[in-house]
């Protein structure tokens, strides 16, 4: 269930502000990556290259290669909607449906994809919240509003809801920085169980986090504002923490970085 | 987990967000009228509160205006009852059931069911035809158009909804009154089998015309408003959607409308609003006849605006006693209508307010 993203000099764009340069990375199934960097170094422009929610800004446009197990995500004869099933994506700040009960929010895919019948929306709201860890505490009251959750509980809920509609990969841009530590280690833990299922690419400004979740880190950066980010270093996690090639990203790591 | 004061966005926050709060001296903030006290810290009392400032004077104020208001509403409603009493004794046939309108006779005799009726009818075909046509171009300048189309275009429809309605009234008899007549007959000639667009003719001021110039004149309010509140929809819920695979109609399916819904319904309860007491628009474009009949495109048609518009000239004492209490059960009519959407508003609180 879970496929290898692969990209090649991906470069995106703002208009004409270029916001990443050629960014080449390969991404192997059923592991975490990491993705670091200072503040507007395009962590996020690239997550969202990848499953092409780049384009839906206006004016916004891509350069370079992305794959997914060797199928081009930008072939203009792909279904964008087909791409964005396959790859899902949790945002930074929890955005469950407001007018939604927490049922409805994790079923809302399944139903885009035309699934009708009941009993199989039971079993996947289920199974998706029980994957997310949300089950327990909701299991009860699954009519109720999913807004009326506590953030961690709403982040959790985004999880379950992407993963209901069985993605192959998970983008997420900084899942845990609305989140207090106790709902972070909660959505850490829930990354190692989904990672046997999904590829998982995070964004992340907690070193800590990258360094305890992820298998390989991808460290971003820019020389100064304006300039579009680069990715200065990828590696496995184990490495770039403990002995990274270039001085930029021990700098950053060690927190010498401006 | 010392991380979180790390993230870039606390520490831009952080700090000037605490220093304000210090430089503040700690006593100031006992009321908001008593900056020049001296400080807490000074050793002196407390700072005494004022016997007279602008709080209690701007409060004084705000309670007298809203003490106003009811009294204005009691009094308008005790003079239009006491108005309206007197005539009603004095009316010999049933007011809420007869059709017929002769309040001037020595033996006055009134009813309002073919007026309310008109009213209905005429406000319903303005909503069915309107309501779609709204939400559609309200949907399309708020996520399809480009910028460079939708406000040149929002502001043409704003500009609609400033238009006189004597002005529609006017246009709908001497110009949208031919096609309209034209539309009749040939929904009479192949339809003629469905009741409202049946009958012998002639066809021309009907209800169908009324009822599609008061759609005209509702278009802008339900449109513009609509568009306000379909724009509103948090930008993070569409790409919520639209990242699970939706469409852009998806997307508007999912996340767009059913955010803006309690908004769209207060929309067009505003445009319903306005189509039941639209008066001038209907006394030129309906047949004024008093009786009721669902054909919709035959010469008839009437609403107790555009009645109490065309008669009050020449009512007497009890005519115009009896045209008041029509007024009074227009106003019960659109109060049953606002109720009615504001429960439908109510019932899905609980999903908006979380929301927040
Ligand atoms: N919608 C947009 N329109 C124009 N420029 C944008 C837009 N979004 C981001 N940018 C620019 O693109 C660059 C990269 O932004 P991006 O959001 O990808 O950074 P990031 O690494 O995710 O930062 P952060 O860690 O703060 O989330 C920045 O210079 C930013 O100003
Ligand atoms: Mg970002």
């Amino acid at each position: 269930m879970a496929k290898r993203i692969e990209a090649s000099n991906v470069s995106s764009y703002y208009g004409s502000f270029k916001a990443i340069d050629s960014i080449s990375m390969t991404v192997e199934p059923k592991t975490i990556t990491a993705l670091i960097g200072p503040s507007g170094c395009g962590k996020s422009t690239f997550l969202r290259s990848i499953n092409r929610m780049h384009e839906v800004l206006p004016n916004a446009r891509i350069e370079g290669s992305l794959t997914i197990d060797d199928q081009n995500i930008y072939d203009p004869d792909v279904d964008v909607t087909a791409v964005r099933r396959l790859i899902g994506m949790v945002f930074q700040r929890p955005n469950p449906f407001p007018t939604m009960s927490i049922y409805e929010n994790v079923v809302a895919g399944l139903k885009l994809n035309g699934v009708k019948k009941k009993s199989l929306l039971d079993d996947a709201a289920e199974q998706s919240l029980k994957a997310a860890n949300l089950w327990n505490e909701v299991k009860d009251r699954l009519s109720r509003p999913g807004a009326g959750l506590s953030g961690g509980q709403q982040q959790r809920l985004c999880i379950a809801r992407t993963i209901a509609v069985e993605p192959q990969v998970v983008l997420m841009d900084e899942p845990c920085s609305a989140l207090d530590p106790i709902s972070t280690l909660a959505i850490e833990d829930l990354m190692f169980k989904l990672k046997d299922r999904f590829t998982i690419i995070i964004v992340t400004h907690n070193m800590q986090q990258a360094a305890r979740v992820s298998d390989k880190t991808g460290f971003f950066s820019i020389d100064k504002t304006g300039d579009p980010g680069r990715l200065i270093e990828y590696d496995d996690t184990q490495k770039i923490f403990s002995n990274p090639t270039e001085k930029k990203t021990e700098d950053y790591i060690t927190g010498r970085f401006g | 987990m010392g991380d979180y004061p790390s993230r870039s966005e606390n520490a831009v926050t952080g700090d000037p967000g605490v220093a304000p709060r210090h430089t503040r001296a700690a006593g100031t903030g006992v009321s908001p009228s008593s900056y020049d006290e001296p400080p807490i810290g000074g050793g002196g009392a407390l700072p005494r509160k004022k016997s007279f400032s602008m709080e209690s004077g701007f409060r004084g104020l705000s309670v007298a205006a809203g003490a106003m208001v009811l009294v204005i509403i009691v009094a308008i409603a005790v003079f239009l009852i006491s108005k309206a009493i007197p005539a009603l004794g004095a009316n010999t046939e049933n007011f809420l059931t007869y059709t017929r309108w002769f309040p001037n006779e020595s033996n006055p005799a009134f009813g309002i069911a073919a007026l309310a009726f008109g009213t209905v009818l005429t406000s319903i075909i303005a909503l069915i035809v309107a309501v779609p046509i709204s939400l559609g171009i309200a949907l399309f300048l708020s996520h399809y158009a480009p910028k460079s189309l939708a406000t040149p275009l929002g502001f043409t429809i704003d500009l609609l909804a400033a238009v006189p309605s004597v002005v529609f009234g006017l246009w709908g008899r001497d110009v949208f009154q031919q096609p309209v007549n034209d539309f009749s007959v040939w929904l009479n000639k192949y339809f003629s089998w469905i009741p409202i667009f049946g009958g012998e003719g002639p066809f021309g001021q009907s209800i169908m015309l009324g009822g599609l110039v008061l759609a005209i004149m509702v278009l802008p309010i339900v449109t513009s408003l609509s568009r306000e509140v379909f724009q509103q929809t948090p930008g993070m819920n569409e790409e919520a959607a639209l990242a699970l695979g939706a469409t852009r109609w998806e997307m508007i399916r999912i996340a767009v409308i059913p955010y803006g819904r309690p908004g769209v319904i207060a929309a067009v309860m505003l445009g319903l609003g306005r189509a039941l007491g639209e008066t001038i628009a209907l006394a030129l474009t309906l047949g004024l006849v008093f009786n009721i009949s669902f054909n919709i495109i035959e010469i008839g048609g009437n609403s107790v605006a555009a009645n109490i518009a065309t008669t009050f000239g020449e009512a007497n004492e009890t005519g115009r006693g009896a045209l008041i209490a029509s007024g009074l059960v227009l106003f019960a009519i659109t109060l049953v209508v606002n109720m009615a959407a504001r429960a439908i508003i109510y019932r899905r609180r609980e999903f908006r307010d979380s929301a927040a």
